[in-house]
C-alpha cells in the first residue's frame, strides 16, 4: 500500500504532544534536574553528577525499603491471583445472581483509597474496632500500632480486601467469554473438573490474567496512601514501603537531590519488570 | 455400538408450557438404526441442537425416554453413554499439541500408554494429521481443528454414536467438499452410527442415507433423499427441499376431489376426510408441464439456470413455478399447465393425504 506524505498531519499530534509534555515529561525533567544536583533553595543548584544515585544504591535504608516492597508485592499477588480465580469460579453464570455479585464485588474497588486507610485503621485498633478489639478477645495478643506482624497481617488483609475484586472481575469476564462447547466436548471427552480448569478455564484466562497481574503488581509495588493512613509505615519503619519512604525523604527531611535519584531509580524498577514480565506472556503468544 | 430409540420424547427451556410453540422438542418418536449415516435437516432453531444433546446427555429431557439397544439410558451422563459430538466450531484444547488433544479422551478413561499411541496414530493416519501431531494445535487452520475435534471423537473405538452439529459451518467453501467426502468415506470404513446435524440440504442429501426433517420442534418426515423428494409427507419438507421447493396451492375438498379453482385435479390418492382448517395441493416444479388443456396461467418470468429453465407463472390460485428442459420452447402470455397424478398430493393442515 502507497502511503501518502503529508506533513502536514504532524499538527494533529501537537495537542496530545502538549498534553503529555506538561501532565510527563516536563515534571519527569524537574526529577531529573534535582537527581544530579544539589540545591540550598534560592534557585541557586550546584552539580553532583552521578554522587545521589551511588548513595541512594548502597544506602541500607533504601535496600531495606526495597526488600519490604517486594516482599509486599509477591505476598498480595500471591493471595490475589488465586483467590480472585477462585472467587470468579463460584461466582454463578447466570440469573439474578450475576448482578448482584458482580455489585457486591465491584464495592470495594469504587472505595477512595484514603478513606479504604481510615476504614481499616478504626476497624483494627486494638481496644475499639471491631477487628482488633475482637481479636482481643479472642485471646490474641494484637496490635497493629506495635506488632511488626501485626502491622503486615494487617496491611496484607486490607489490601486484599481492597483490590481482589479486580482480579475477580477480570477473571469473571474471562471464564464468560468461554463458549459452552468447550464445556461440554470436555464433558463427553470425560475430562475431570480440574482438567476441564486447568486445560480450558486457565488458558482462556491467560489474556485476561495477564492483566490482572501486570495492574497488580504496578499498583501494590506503587502504593502509597492506603498504608499511610493504616500504618503510617510504622511500627518503626516496618510498613515503609517504597513510595513512604520516599515521601519521607523528600519531604520529612527534604532530601531532595537523593529523593529525586530515588524517584528515577524506582521508576526504573517498575519499568523493568513490567517489561520483562509483558515480553515474556508475548513470547508465549508467539510461540502458540 | 448400539441402536438408539427416541421415544415420546419431549423437551422445553421454560419451567411451564402453555403452547406447542413452548416446546423445543415435541412427541419425538425415532429409531436410529446401529451403523446408519443420518442426517438431521431443519432451519434454525427447529431444536436439531436440543435434539442432538438430549441424545448425547448434554441436556435432560422434560418428558420421554432414550434407549440404547432397548436399554434405558436417559439419567446416564455423557461419559456413561459413550457418545461423541462434534461441534459447530472446533473444539480444541489450546496448550496441548495435536497427539495430546486426540490422547485427551483415552487419558481421561484411564487406557494404558502403548494403546492410546497406537490408536492416535490409526486415528491421526485415516485424518492426515500425521505430519502435525507434534504441533501445538492452536496452532492449526480451522479445518485442522475440527478433523482434531472429529480425530477425539474416533479415537474411542466404542462410541455408540457420533453426532455432528453443523460442523462445517467455519470451513473454507473449497475444503467443506473434502471434509464432507471424508466424513463419507470414514462412515463406510468404521461403520458407526453417525447423526449429522445441518440446515443445508446439499449437506444433508449428500451425506445421509436417511435424512430427518425437523420442523419447529416435530420431526416430520424420515426417508432417504429420494422420498422426501417425491413423496413430501408434510408441506414443509415440500418447500424445504429442492429448489425450488414444492408449489403449495389453496384447494378445496369436494367429495373426494381436489378442487382447484371449481376445476377438478387428479392427485396420487383419493380424498376421504374433510375435516381440515387448511387444505392445500402440492406438485414439485419438476413434474409439471404445459400442455393443450389444464389450469390457466399466465406466463411471467423464465430464468435459465444452465440444467434447465424455471419458469413463473401466474395462476388465479396463486404463482406456480416449474421447471422446463433448456431446450424447451416457452409459450408467451396465456397457457395451460398439467401437474403429474403420481407425483400431486393433497394435503390437509400442511400433512399429506394417504
Amino acid at each position: 500500500m502507497n502511503k501518502t506524505i503529508n506533513q502536514k498531519a504532524w499538527f494533529f499530534v501537537i495537542p496530545v504532544f502538549v498534553l503529555v509534555a506538561f501532565n510527563a515529561i516536563i515534571p519527569l525533567m524537574t526529577v531529573v534536574n534535582y537527581a544530579f544536583q544539589e540545591t540550598f533553595g534560592n534557585n541557586v543548584f550546584m552539580w553532583e553528577g552521578t554522587r545521589w544515585f551511588k548513595q541512594i544504591m548502597l544506602s541500607e535504608r533504601f535496600h531495606a525499603s526495597l526488600g519490604r516492597q517486594f516482599l509486599f508485592t509477591f505476598i498480595i499477588l500471591f493471595i490475589q491471583i488465586p483467590l480472585g480465580i477462585a472467587i470468579a469460579l463460584t461466582m454463578p453464570k447466570e440469573g439474578i445472581g450475576v448482578p448482584i455479585c458482580l455489585v457486591l464485588m465491584s464495592m470495594p474497588l469504587l472505595i477512595p483509597w484514603n478513606v479504604v486507610g481510615a476504614m481499616w485503621n478504626i476497624f483494627a485498633l486494638p481496644d475499639i474496632g471491631f477487628l482488633g478489639y475482637s481479636l482481643n478477645a479472642l485471646g490474641f495478643d494484637y496490635n497493629f500500632t506495635q506488632q511488626i506482624g501485626d502491622a503486615w497481617f494487617t496491611t496484607i488483609l486490607m489490601d486484599v480486601w481492597h483490590w481482589t475484586s479486580l482480579v475477580v472481575l477480570l477473571s469473571y469476564a474471562g471464564l464468560q467469554s468461554i463458549q459452552p462447547a468447550y464445556y461440554q466436548a470436555a464433558e463427553i471427552d470425560g475430562a475431570s473438573r480440574w482438567a476441564v480448569f486447568t486445560k480450558i478455564e486457565l488458558p482462556k484466562m491467560k489474556k485476561v490474567l495477564t492483566i490482572a497481574i501486570l495492574l497488580r503488581f504496578m499498583d501494590s509495588f506503587m502504593i502509597y496512601t492506603e498504608p499511610f493512613v493504616l500504618t503510617g509505615g510504622g511500627p518503626g519503619n516496618a510498613t515503609a514501603f517504597l513510595s513512604i519512604d520516599l515521601v519521607k525523604m523528600a519531604l520529612g527531611q527534604f532530601d531532595l537531590g537523593p529523593a529525586a535519584a530515588m524517584s528515577l531509580i524506582y521508576f526504573f524498577i517498575v519499568l523493568l519488570v513490567c517489561w520483562v514480565f509483558y515480553t515474556l506472556m508475548m513470547r508465549n503468544e508467539g510461540n502458540q | 455400538m448400539a441402536k438408539i430409540t427416541l421415544k415420546d420424547l419431549s423437551h422445553s427451556y421454560l419451567k411451564t408450557q402453555s403452547s406447542d410453540a413452548d416446546w423445543a422438542v415435541r412427541d419425538v418418536n425415532i429409531d436410529w438404526e446401529d451403523g446408519g449415516a443420518y442426517a438431521l435437516l431443519g432451519p434454525s432453531g427447529c431444536g436439531k441442537t436440543t435434539l442432538l444433546n438430549i441424545i448425547s446427555g448434554l441436556i435432560n429431557p422434560t418428558k420421554g425416554d432414550i434407549l440404547f439397544d432397548d436399554k434405558m439410558v436417559s439419567n446416564l451422563n455423557p461419559v456413561e453413554r459413550n457418545i461423541a459430538q462434534i461441534f459447530q466450531f472446533p473444539v480444541i484444547y489450546d496448550t496441548m499439541t495435536v497427539y495430546d488433544n486426540l490422547a485427551f479422551p483415552l487419558k481421561n478413561r484411564k487406557i494404558e500408554e502403548d494403546k492410546i499411541k497406537a490408536k492416535v496414530h490409526e486415528i491421526a493416519e485415516m485424518l492426515e494429521l500425521s505430519s502435525t501431531l507434534n504441533n501445538r494445535a492452536s496452532g492449526l487452520t480451522a479445518d485442522g481443528k475440527q478433523k482434531i475435534s472429529l480425530g477425539r471423537g474416533l479415537v474411542r473405538s466404542d462410541v455408540n454414536a457420533i453426532m455432528f452439529d453443523e460442523p462445517l459451518t467455519v470451513i473454507d467453501p473449497h475444503l467443506k467438499w473434502i471434509l464432507r467426502s471424508k466424513l463419507k468415506e470414514l462412515h463406510q470404513k468404521i461403520n458407526r452410527t453417525m447423526i449429522y446435524v445441518t440446515h443445508d440440504q446439499t449437506e444433508a442429501l449428500t451425506f445421509a442415507d436417511q435424512v430427518v426433517v425437523m420442523h419447529e420442534g416435530q420431526i416430520v418426515q424420515t426417508g432417504t433423499p429420494v422420498d422426501l423428494f417425491e413423496k413430501p409427507k408434510h408441506t414443509f419438507v415440500g418447500y424445504f427441499i429442492g429448489s425450488p421447493g414444492m408449489n403449495l396451492l389453496p384447494c378445496e375438498f369436494k367429495g373426494g376431489d381436489v378442487m382447484l379453482n371449481g376445476k377438478k385435479i387428479e392427485t396420487h390418492t383419493k380424498v376421504k376426510s374433510n375435516n381440515f382448517s387448511k387444505t392445500e395441493i402440492g406438485v414439485r416444479p419438476e413434474f409439471i408441464n404445459f400442455s393443450s388443456e389444464g389450469i390457466p396461467v399466465k406466463v411471467l418470468s423464465v430464468s435459465n439456470t444452465g440444467r434447465h429453465k424455471i419458469v413463473d407463472t401466474q395462476s388465479q390460485s396463486g404463482k406456480i413455478k416449474m421447471i422446463a428442459k433448456t431446450s424447451e420452447d416457452i409459450p408467451s402470455g396465456s397457457a395451460f399447465l398439467s401437474f403429474k397424478k403420481e407425483y400431486t398430493y393433497a394435503y390437509g393442515d400442511d400433512w399429506i393425504i394417504e
